[in-house]
């Protein structure tokens, strides 16, 4: 397999030397003790990740530095140095003290790109408290899921969000003891809707004075939700040690030097917008670039050109976006300060690779991780040629495979119980061997569901990949019905679940079929009951209700209706067989299907 | 075309996209992303479709003038 085309690298574009000049060597000699011993840590012990990201800013000669760069949706400019960010999420520190809320206790935030964000989230780490980041494009019944398993003690959201998204499903969350609504245009004098409290004035009374009470490097920090194929989605726990992994990362393979700007666009309420939006770029003590707006082309190149963005941490589909907006848009933007280009979420076309080289005047970096492993595991970094279309190697510190598959789609194990490495070429599992800072610690409440992610020795990434002779890893695809939508994780049972409460609806699979642009869409069979039938009308119904309870994010961007969806003989959906049916693709091994009698 | 035409092609267009996105609810000055909880995909495909319902091209950089109802509305009934 040798490569059919190859970006060669030149040491040291713009001038700047990477901080790995050569990544055999680095692999050789890293130790993730020394990456530790490159942070603070507690006076008297212990790790924090707010104190990594500001408090030792603060403390330091960075102290006037820019920490973030915030464009509102109005394209309206404001700055936070490091010093104001540590007084002003000291203050939120104090307003959850204030209130009772305790370490360990779940703080979740659902709020748009604004400097706010970042307050609350140091503000809770400060505090102990744990971050549980939500999407605002979920719909109430995502967000009522989450906040309920993760038995959410607060939540800190704007007006706008909590009339549509939250106030309906209150009642069910009892655990739920303060909703703090942060400005969004509304006049200070609007009275807080009932059982809401406003955060500016809470911050406004609150003290900038705050210490960090003792951390355990071992303590939770931050929960993060992901989906599975079946049941409800799992809160992956991480702690406190992550951050060793968040600066490890964002010093290899982000190349982030101290004087950089850095943009990431990833929304917050994903674990990128958290590990790579708010925690490394702090960490490394750079400016980070934080837009309020949606994607919009001429506005990203805007903001690429007029923030002389240095480093930029993007996604396939805003890419390909990108793309579609043509050249010559990029081509009226000065893009010279741009050094280095990453991306994540899902593979990335080796076009766009290309594209980036040809039209942004840099690569694009393609690297891969998960919810679970809390940092970028395998990455293209800036010192090695990128192989278009390839993930890239592992991350030094990190020790990855390709684990070989029987035909149900389970690991091998030896006789010893150690699982079997695949050769060279061959499909099978990406797994990691565990130990890293930032990998899970658990999924809350489910113990048997986290076991159940390793194997033979390693954590089993649920993602089908290849390795090829020099250690570059491919992308085949999912290994289970999970479907990946504009690089977000889907789980098809909770959007079943869904549309399953419609009264006209018997039965429904859901899949991801293939989208040039997002990658997947998701995609609803509906078996009606009987007394219903077919219509536009029912269909634009039954997309209505499911977008109302899931949201634009999770909902079904296509419903079509199927009389006759295939059954195992337990009466299960084959959903692996419904997709093999919509991509013409051979139906593969049908031994437990269900045939009619 | 007049307002009351232009409001009835988004309510057309938004449609099959957002079936249940109430345009009347949308509040002078709130975005339309905002208020009727679509994604960027969405908006995406609601630009598409009034390029196609009104045959006309809307090059990438209107696009930010079509974030509300009001400018959707001043966008569809003035000639560019």
């Amino acid at each position: 397999m040798v490569p059919t085309d190859v970006i060669a690298k030149t040491i040291g574009v713009h001038g700047q030397s990477p901080n790995m000049v050569d990544y055999a060597a680095e692999r050789a000699g890293f130790r993730w003790q020394d990456a530790r011993q490159a942070l603070d840590g507690l006076a008297g012990g212990g790790l924090n990740i707010a104190h990594e990201a500001v408090v030792r800013h603060a403390r330091s000669d960075r102290r006037d530095h820019v920490a973030l760069r915030c464009r509102d949706r109005h394209g309206v400019r404001t700055e936070m140095t490091y010093g104001a960010l540590d007084e002003r999420s000291n203050r939120f520190a104090n307003v959850l003290d204030g209130l009772g809320i305790g370490p360990g206790e779940r703080v979740f935030v659902l709020l748009p790109r604004n400097a706010q964000l970042y307050v609350v989230a140091l503000g809770t780490l400060k505090n102990r408290s744990v971050l549980s980041p939500l999407f605002a494009a979920f719909g109430p019944e995502p967000i009522r899921q989450r906040l309920g398993i993760g038995a959410g003690s607060v939540l800190v959201t704007t007006p706008t969000l909590y009339r549509h998204k939250v106030a309906s499903v209150r009642e069910q969350l009892p655990a739920l003891r303060h909703v703090l609504l942060v400005g969004d245009g509304a006049p200070r004098s609007t009275p807080a809707p009932p059982g809401t409290l406003a955060l500016a004035d809470l911050l406004d009374a609150a003290s900038g004075d705050f210490t960090i009470g003792p951390t355990d490097p071992e303590d939770m920090a931050l929960l993060h939700f992901t989906s599975g194929t079946t049941g409800t989605p799992k809160g992956a726990i991480h702690v406190h040690d992550a951050v060793v992994s968040h600066y490890a990362t964002g010093r290899i393979a982000l190349d982030l030097h101290p004087d950089d700007v850095y943009w990431c666009t990833a929304d917050p309420g994903w674990v990128t917008g958290t590990s790579y939006g708010i925690i490394a770029p702090l960490v490394h003590g750079v400016t980070t670039v934080v837009d309020e707006s949606e994607f919009d082309a001429e506005r990203w190149y805007q903001t690429l050109e007029r923030e002389g963005v240095n480093v930029w941490y993007t996604a396939p589909t805003a890419l390909r976006m990108l793309m579609q907006a043509g050249a010559e848009m990029a081509a009226a933007h000065d893009l010279r300060a741009l050094r280095f280009v990453a991306s994540v979420g899902e593979p990335l076309n080796p076009e766009v690779v290309r594209w980036g080289r040809d039209v942004l005047g840099v690569a694009i970096h393609d690297n891969w991780w998960q919810t679970e492993t809390g940092g970028i595991m395998v990455a293209n970094y800036a010192c090695m040629d990128i192989r278009p279309g390839s993930m890239g190697r592992p991350l030094p510190g990190i020790d990855a495979t390709i684990l070989t598959h029987d035909d149900q789609g389970r690991i091998v194990l030896g006789p010893d119980d150690r699982a079997v490495e695949a050769d060279v070429g061959v499909e099978g599992e990406l797994a990691l061997r565990p130990g890293w800072p930032s990998m899970f610690r658990g999924f809350l409440g489910d113990a048997a569901r986290y076991r159940s992610c390793f194997a033979g020795g390693w954590y089993l990434s649920g993602d089908l990949a290849r390795r090829d002779e020099d250690g570059y890893f491919w992308f085949i695809g999912r290994g289970d019905d999970v479907i990946k939508s504009a690089g977000h994780l889907i789980g098809p049972f909770e959007v079943e679940s869904a549309l399953m409460e419609h009264e006209s609806v018997a039965e429904v699979g859901v899949i991801g079929v293939p989208d040039a642009l997002l990658g997947e869409v998701v995609k609803a069979f509906v078996t009606l009951k009987a007394g219903y039938s077919a219509s536009v009308e029912l269909r634009l119904d039954l997309l209505g209700f499911a977008r109302r309870r899931l949201g634009a994010a999770v909902a079904p961007r296509e419903i079509v209706f199927d009389p006759h969806l295939p059954h195992t003989k337990s009466g299960k959906i084959m959903r692996r067989l419904l997709k093999a049916r919509e991509l013409g693709l051979p139906e593969g091994d049908t031994s437990t299907l269900e045939l009619p009698s | 075309m007049t307002e009351e035409q232009a409001r009835e092609v988004m309510r057309t267009v938004l449609r099959p996209i957002a079936p249940e996105a109430d345009l009347d609810s949308v509040v002078a000055g709130e975005t339309l992303q905002e208020a009727l909880d679509l994604d960027s995909i969405d908006f995406l495909q609601f630009v598409a479709g009034l390029a196609e319902v009104t045959r006309r091209d809307i090059p990438e950089r209107d696009y930010a003038q079509l974030s509300t109802v009001e400018g959707c509305v001043d966008y569809l009934t003035t000639s560019h």
